[in-house]
């Protein structure tokens, strides 16, 4: 017979639940009338590592912050340890035991502090113990913190300003803090997407510790290579529904089918150029990306995809901003269609055909507060005036083509930016340089924060991009994505090339094999 | 990288569509409040003081705040690419002192001192545009540094005396010029009623607002506020746009000069000084007219007639002159709780 309490109601559930870390029953929430979280009902066992996938907007970055105590008006009820928790506030949720750790790492530092500075931050922040910082103390307790994640940093580290670190370490840095709290649940945000392979895995490791801890991991990503690895569970969310629950073994086909029910169909099959063909469109010489490293010559073709594969600090950035004119080589020179080409600056490459998809779409792409139309029009303003005077009719025409040909989910041309999921967002950044067909697209990280339904959009845009004789460059760490997308792929390591192939010299294993000897 | 990251952008739909009939109330206080007051105070002043009414009063309001007004225009231009010119009151000091010397001391027509006085101006602009965009020092303090040597400079042209028909000059001799009829229509002429300094007004409202919000380059200096980077790497040249908000600001400065010049009838030291905060405050109030939250030519415009229409419907009500630093001062904190306080909760 069933436990019940006095009102005879069954409570044998309950009583299974309370060994949950955090459990969540009938979460839902809106914004302005729309529902973005429906009866959420979600239990995360202490020592398990449950993976949450999802489309963007599905409403996973909402559930994250109901858990994290940003948004506090939402329905249903959350349980900590079995008791009804309060989430009113960021502060309430990490008092509770939830630490969460966000996809913008810049958000989780204070630059102008030290690192140490920044790793006992949070009990700093506090009101309680001894207000007059004692830099010996400081520095005693910043060690306590790293070491508690493994982490060896001297003590020459822990003194430098934090913006000196890496963007790696700076991830580090935030985790290592985190857990210096020994929370119950700790939630990872797309912890990988700034991380190249070999400190992904440094930060799998450490996942693995902790859930060997008892410590719950929710762990929040696009990459299912990673969940593959790590995740005990898999949870997806689709339309602010939890549509698939499964335990390992995963059964990819069904989680992915629950995660994009009408975007599906079969990966884009791969292109089939087993060599050069086609006219140089753009061709360097001698470009020097790193004082003191070889230089390299590179040629890039009209009607191919050229995939640049490299981990953080390969040149990949310099390379695309080097080709755009935003920060102009240092040495060797280019030609375009046979012709000198040395842009001082961003104009100059627009002017010449050469346009850019930037790393960064927030702070190097989108104007906060304009409508797509406007963000989509910024390069093109001088073909959409006369005599200075903007045609806005043109414009806003312009930006339903655009939302049209990339399926750009957003209510018109006049909804802002901010409106929309990153994927949609980086669909527009893409979009803006289709109003003049391109000679060359750069596209740096264009899949970064992207779900799968808008990568393979932006990648059939680009491959069709090529058909019609651009030629495009993509510069990824993912090497799946490149895979994905190029006929030709390269090697970047420092600066030099170490692999430049075609077909099916440029198998998986092989491009691999040639970023981990480069390393 | 993500720590120069200025603006909040928040990742799912941030504005719902005002469903509420609260929301709705609110919007409409946000967007429609600061004209409501305006038109709300012109009433009041309009039914309990018959003096109010006189269209005479009614010019002569409109003419106080021209200055302010233009001076204000040009504030709008800079604060459009996220800077601030802080010189716009000495600009148009310099510019009574150079029309007081074109015209007193050189002996020249009007039109020589017009063409020096916008000369003066744009001068001014191009040293805040050097400072700002060659030099990279922030806007803010580029222009209070140019405030203080364009008030120096001034000081140092007239000898640190007001230039009057008929002083005497340094070697003995009496000016032989004075300040001409024509340019003293300026601002006491009148075409069909309206004083000429209102017509200046309203032109250069209009001209500055098909500019800012229907040209490309006005949507070009919006963007540069917006996201200079991301302007940049969308093929802006980006200094050169800066440099433009920095001249024109400096000519329209330099436009308030002149209409101050022609009021003051002689080359007053202190001329301007005044002007420069209410200019900023007009600015301000007018970014949140409208609800936009940004500066724009039509905001900035209706700033300054609610800031005249307070003022001079105080002055008819007896209020003593000295409290008028207080009112504008409140008028513009408020529209900064519009601009900033109600338009952030909407966004929350």
């Amino acid at each position: 017979m069933s436990p019940t309490d006095r009102g005879g109601r069954d409570i044998s559930h309950d009583i299974g639940r309370a060994k949950a870390a955090v459990s969540l029953t009938d979460v839902s929430m809106a914004f302005g009338g729309k529902t973005v979280l429906a009866s959420v009902t979600l239990d995360i066992a202490p020592g398990s590592v449950v993976a949450l996938l999802g489309a963007n907007g599905a409403g996973k970055s909402t559930l994250i912050k109901i858990l994290s105590g940003v948004h506090t008006d939402h329905g249903g009820e959350v349980r900590v340890a079995g008791e009804p928790a309060a989430l009113h506030s960021p502060l309430a949720a990490r008092q509770l035991g939830i630490q969460t750790v966000h996809q913008r790492i810049g958000e989780g530092i204070v630059p102008g502090l030290s690192v140490a500075e920044n790793l006992v931050f949070e009990e700093l922040a506090q009101a309680r113990g001894n207000p007059f910082l004692n830099g010996g103390r400081l520095l005693a307790r910043a060690r306590e913190i790293q070491a508690g994640l493994g982490l060896d940093w001297s003590d020459s580290v822990l003194r430098k300003d934090v913006t000196e670190l890496g963007l790696s370490d700076r991830q580090l840095l935030i985790l290592a803090r985190a857990l210096a709290t020994r929370p119950r649940l700790l939630i990872l945000d797309e912890p990988t997407s700034a991380l190249s392979a070999a400190e992904a895995e440094r930060l799998f490791a450490l996942v693995e510790r902790m859930r060997d801890d008892g410590i719950a991991v929710l762990y929040v990503s696009h990459r299912l290579g990673e969940i593959d690895a790590l995740a005990d569970r898999l949870v997806v969310l689709r339309d602010g529904r939890l549509t698939e629950d499964q335990s390992k073994p995963f059964d990819w086909d069904s989680a992915l089918r629950a995660m994009l029910a009408q975007a599906q169909e079969a990966t884009t099959a791969r292109p089939v150029r087993e060599g050069a063909e086609g006219d140089v469109a753009l061709s360097l010489r001698g470009v020097r990306l790193f004082d003191g490293r070889a230089p390299l010559d590179l040629d890039l073709r009209t009607g191919e995809v050229t995939g640049v594969v490299g981990l953080l600090g390969a040149g990949k950035t310099e390379l695309a901003r080097g080709l755009f004119g935003a920060e102009p080589f240092a040495t060797g020179s280019a030609e375009l269609d046979g012709r000198p080409y040395e842009p001082k600056r961003p104009s100059d490459a627009i002017r010449a055909g050469v346009h850019l998809v930037p790393e960064d779409r927030h702070a190097d792409a989108l104007v906060p507060g304009w409508s797509l139309a406007r963000n989509i029009s910024l390069p093109f303003l001088k073909s959409l005036s006369r005599m200075g005077l903007m045609n806005t009719a043109k414009e806003d025409a312009l930006g339903r083509d655009t939302i049209a040909a990339l399926g750009v989910v957003a209510r018109d041309e006049h909804s802002t930016v901010e409106e929309l999921s990153g994927g949609n967002q980086q669909k527009v950044v893409v979009g803006r340089w289709l109003a003049e067909t391109p000679r060359v697209l750069i596209l740096d990280e264009p899949f970064r924060g992207v779900d799968i339904g808008a990568r393979r959009d932006i990648g059939r845009r680009a491959r069709s991009l090529a058909a019609e004789g651009a030629a495009v460059l993509v510069l990824s760490a993912d090497v799946d994505e490149v895979l994905e997308i190029a006929d030709r792929v390269v090697v970047l390591a420092a600066g030099e090339i170490h692999l430049d192939a075609y077909g099916e010299d440029a198998e998986r294993d092989r491009v691999i094999q040639t970023i981990s000897a480069s390393v | 990288m993500t720590t120069t990251q200025s603006t909040e952008v928040p990742t799912k739909a941030a504005i719902p569509p005002a469903t509420s009939t609260a929301a709705r109330v609110q919007n409409a206080v946000i967007k429609y409040g600061f004209i409501f007051v305006t038109v709300a105070l012109f009433l009041y002043f309009a039914l309990s003081e018959g003096s109010f009414r006189e269209s005479a009063t009614l010019l002569d309001t409109l003419r106080y705040v021209s200055v302010a007004a233009i001076l204000g225009l040009g504030v709008t231009l800079t604060m459009a690419v996220g800077g601030m010119d802080m010189s716009v009151g000495a600009v148009a000091g310099l510019g009574v002192s150079v029309a007081a010397h074109t015209m007193v001391v050189l002996n020249q027509v009007g039109t020589v001192a017009i063409l020096a006085v916008l000369a003066a101006g744009a001068l001014a602009g191009l040293l805040n545009a050097l400072l700002i965009v060659v030099l990279k020092i922030p806007d803010m303090l580029a222009t209070l540094g140019t405030m203080f040597v364009i008030q120096g400079t001034k000081l140092i042209l007239v000898d640190g005396q007001s230039i009057t028909p008929g002083m005497t000059l340094d070697d003995g001799t009496t000016a032989p010029g004075r300040f001409t009829d024509g340019f003293l229509r300026i601002d006491r002429g009148t075409v069909l009623g309206i004083p000429v300094s209102v017509l200046v007004f309203g032109g250069l409202t209009i001209a500055a607002w098909v500019f800012l919000a229907r040209t490309r380059w006005g949507r070009v200096l919006y963007a540069i506020g917006a996201n200079p980077e991301a302007s940049r790497l969308a093929g802006i040249r980006v200094g050169a746009y800066r440099a433009l908000a920095y001249v024109l600001s400096g000519v329209l400065a330099s436009i308030g000069g002149l209409i101050l010049a022609s009021r003051i009838g002689q080359g007053d030291v202190s001329a301007g000084t005044s002007q420069l905060l209410e200019a900023v405050a007009v600015a301000l109030v007018g970014t949140s007219v409208l609800g936009r939250g940004r500066p724009n030519v039509w905001g900035t415009a209706l700033g300054a007639v609610l800031i005249g229409i307070i003022t001079t419907g105080l002055t008819i009500k007896g209020l003593p002159y000295y409290t008028q630093d207080v009112v504008e001062g409140a008028v513009l904190i408020l529209a900064l709780v519009f601009s900033f306080t109600l338009s952030k909760r909407r966004t929350a």
